[in-house]
C-alpha cells in the first residue's frame, strides 16, 4: 500500500471510528423509535415515520446547510451547546457524529421496524402467558427474532456512514485528522487531479463495501436456513 | 403559397372518394355490403369527403404552421452555446447571459460547478463548448491536451480576495484580526483545489501566520461553501471572493479586509472555447461579448479586476 500516505491512513481511521460510533448510537436510539413505530396506534405515527425518513429525500448538501444553520451560533442547537459550555458543534468530531446519526437514521430504524412488525403479537402474548415481564419479553423473545433486522440495520448504518459525503464535507470543514473522512479525502484527490491516490482509496472502499455486504448476505442466508 | 399542398385540395379528395366508391360498388363481393348500409349516396359521399379533407388538409396546415414557427425560432435564437462556469462567477454570468441573448440573439446555456469537476467532465466528453474557469492553469492544461480551440484562451476576470466576517465590527481594515487570533475557526476554500484557497494560503504565508493559524482552518469544498461557513457564523471569519460579498461596489453585510494585491498572485480566471464548440458561431460570439465594454462593466461591478 505504498500509495496510501499518512493523511489517507488517518482518514481511514477516522472513518471507521465515525461509522462504528454512529452505528452503536443509532442501534441504541433507533431501536426504541422502531419499537414505538412498529407497535403504536397513535396518530403521530405517520408524522414521526416521515421525519425519520426525511434524510432519504433531502439532498445531502441541503441537509448539511440546514444542520450548519441549526448548530451555528444563531441556531437552536448552537444556543443549547453554548449554554452547556460545549461550544459549537460544526467542524468538530461530535458535530460530525450528530450529523451522521441524523442522516443515517432511516437506514437503521426502518429495517428494525420491519423486523418488529413481522414478529406480530402472538410470540409476545405467548411470553406473557409464561409470566415474562415486558423487558424480559423484549430481550429474550423480540430481539432474537428480530436479529436479521438488527444485522441489516447495523450493516446499512455503518456502510451508509462510510459512504456519506455531502454532509460531512459541509459540517466537518475538511480538517485533517479531525473531520476529513475517506469519502472527502477521495473527493480531494479527484478534485486535485491526483487520480492514482484516488483510485487506491476508492478501490479500497469498493472492496471493503463488497466484503461487508457479501458477509451480511451469506450470514443472513445461512441464518435463515438453520431456522428452517 | 406554391407549396406542395396546392396539388391536394377538396376537389382531389372528392374525385378520389367517388372513384373509390365507384369501384367498390362495381365489385360483386363488396357491393351488397354497401348497398345494405347506405341509402343516400350523395349524403354519404359528403360525409366521407368532409372527413378526409378535414384530416388531410388540416394536418398539412398544422405541419406548415409548425414548420413556419420552427423557422421563426431558429431566427430568433440564431445559435445556442453550452457554457461551463466556475462557481464564483455564477451571479455575474447570469446577468451577462441575459444581456448576451438580448443583444445578439444567441442563447448561452449555463452550467455552474467546480473547476476541477468540469475538468474531469470535459475530459470525459461533456458537451460544453465554452469554459469559464476559476483559474488559468486548468484551461491551459486542457489546451495542452488538445481539448480546446487553439488561440481562444483569454483572461475574462481577475478575482480579488477578501477576509470577511458576517459580524459588523470583527475584521478591521488592516487585517490585524489575523495576528490577534481571537477566533476559533478561519474558513478558506480547499487550497489544493480552489484558486481562492491557494491565494489565502499565500497571504498567510506572506504574513508569517501560516503555522500559527493552520490549526484553526476549516476548508470549504469550494468558495461558495466557504462563504456559507462564514455567513452562518460557524467560522468567525474567512477568506472569500470579493464577488461574493460585494454588490455595486458596496459590502453587502459584515466586515471585511480587502487583502492588498501584493500579498498574493493575481487570481486570473481564463475562458476558452472547447473542442466541442469549434465552428459554433454562438461560442465565438460569447467570447467576443465577454471582451466587450458592456460585459466588462458588469464584471467589474461584482468586484473583479480586469
Amino acid at each position: 500500500m505504498a500509495d496510501l500516505n499518512t493523511v489517507d491512513l488517518s482518514a481511514i481511521k477516522l472513518t471507521l471510528e465515525l461509522a462504528s460510533l454512529t452505528t452503536c448510537l443509532l442501534l441504541m436510539i433507533g431501536t426504541p423509535i422502531a419499537w414505538w413505530l412498529a407497535r403504536t396506534r397513535s396518530r403521530l405515527k405517520g408524522m414521526v415515520g416521515a421525519v425519520v425518513a426525511l434524510p432519504l429525500v433531502l439532498p445531502p448538501t441541503v441537509l448539511g446547510f440546514y444542520l450548519l444553520v441549526v448548530m451555528g451560533p444563531q441556531g437552536p442547537i448552537g444556543h443549547l451547546t453554548q449554554a452547556l459550555g460545549l461550544g459549537l458543534l460544526p467542524f468538530t468530531f461530535p458535530g460530525l457524529l450528530l450529523a451522521s446519526v441524523l442522516y443515517t437514521m432511516p437506514f437503521v430504524v426502518q429495517p428494525v421496524q420491519n423486523a418488529f412488525e413481522a414478529i406480530g403479537e402472538r410470540p409476545m402474548e405467548a411470553a406473557a402467558t409464561l409470566r415474562a415481564g415486558p423487558w424480559d419479553t423484549f430481550f429474550t423473545v423480540v430481539v432474537p427474532l428480530a436479529r436479521p433486522g438488527f444485522l441489516t440495520a447495523a450493516v446499512l448504518g455503518f456502510a451508509h456512514t462510510v459512504g456519506e459525503f455531502g454532509i460531512v464535507l459541509m459540517i466537518g470543514g475538511n480538517i485533517p485528522g479531525k473531520t476529513r473522512v475517506v469519502s472527502v479525502q477521495i473527493y480531494d484527490h479527484v478534485e486535485a487531479m491526483e487520480y492514482t491516490e484516488a483510485h487506491w482509496l476508492a478501490g479500497g472502499m469498493v472492496v471493503f463495501a463488497f466484503l461487508v455486504l457479501f458477509a451480511l448476505y451469506t450470514f443472513n442466508n445461512s441464518a435463515n436456513r438453520t431456522k428452517d | 403559397m406554391n407549396h406542395q399542398e396546392s396539388t391536394l385540395d377538396e376537389q382531389h379528395i372528392a374525385q378520389l372518394v367517388r372513384s373509390f366508391y365507384g369501384r367498390a360498388r362495381a365489385d360483386a363481393l363488396l357491393r351488397p355490403v354497401f348497398e345494405a348500409a347506405i341509402n343516400d349516396w350523395d349524403e354519404h359521399h359528403r360525409i366521407v369527403e368532409d372527413f378526409w379533407s378535414r384530416t388531410l388538409l388540416g394536418t398539412i396546415r398544422l405541419l406548415l404552421v409548425s414548420l413556419y414557427l420552427l423557422g421563426a425560432s431558429a431566427l430568433a435564437f440564431a445559435g445556442e452555446v453550452q457554457v461551463a462556469v466556475a462557481a464564483n462567477f455564477t451571479v455575474p454570468m447570469q446577468k451577462i447571459a441575459a444581456d448576451f441573448e438580448k443583444d445578439t440573439g444567441h442563447k448561452a446555456v449555463v452550467s455552474v460547478g467546480a473547476t476541477g469537476k468540469f475538468y474531469a467532465q470535459i475530459q470525459s466528453g461533456a458537451p460544453f463548448e465554452v469554459f469559464l474557469s476559476a483559474d488559468e492553469t486548468t484551461p491551459a492544461k486542457l489546451e495542452q491536451e488538445g481539448m480546446t480551440v487553439p488561440g481562444s484562451r483569454f483572461t475574462y476576470a481577475i478575482g480579488k480576495l477578501v477576509l470577511w466576517s458576517a459580524k459588523p465590527v470583527f475584521v478591521d481594515d488592516k487585517g490585524k484580526v489575523l495576528k490577534e487570533g481571537k477566533f476559533a475557526h478561519l474558513a478558506l476554500a480547499n487550497p489544493k483545489t480552489a484558486p481562492y484557497g491557494a491565494a489565502a494560503l499565500e497571504v498567510l504565508k506572506n504574513l508569517g501566520l501560516l503555522d500559527t493559524l493552520s490549526p484553526k482552518f476549516v476548508q470549504g469544498e469550494n468558495i461558495a461553501q466557504t462563504q456559507q461557513f462564514v455567513a452562518t457564523g460557524n467560522a468567525e471569519l474567512g477568506f472569500v471572493a470579493l464577488s461574493q460579498v460585494q454588490k455595486d461596489g458596496e459590502l453587502t453585510s459584515g466586515s471585511a479586509w480587502f487583502v492588498p494585491g501584493k500579498l498574493y498572485k493575481p487570481i486570473r480566471q481564463d475562458a476558452v472555447i472547447l473542442a466541442k464548440g469549434k465552428g459554433n458561431p454562438a461560442a465565438t460570439a460569447l467570447m467576443d461579448y465577454l471582451k466587450s465594454d458592456k460585459a466588462k462593466v458588469v464584471i467589474k461591478s461584482f468586484g473583479y479586476d480586469l
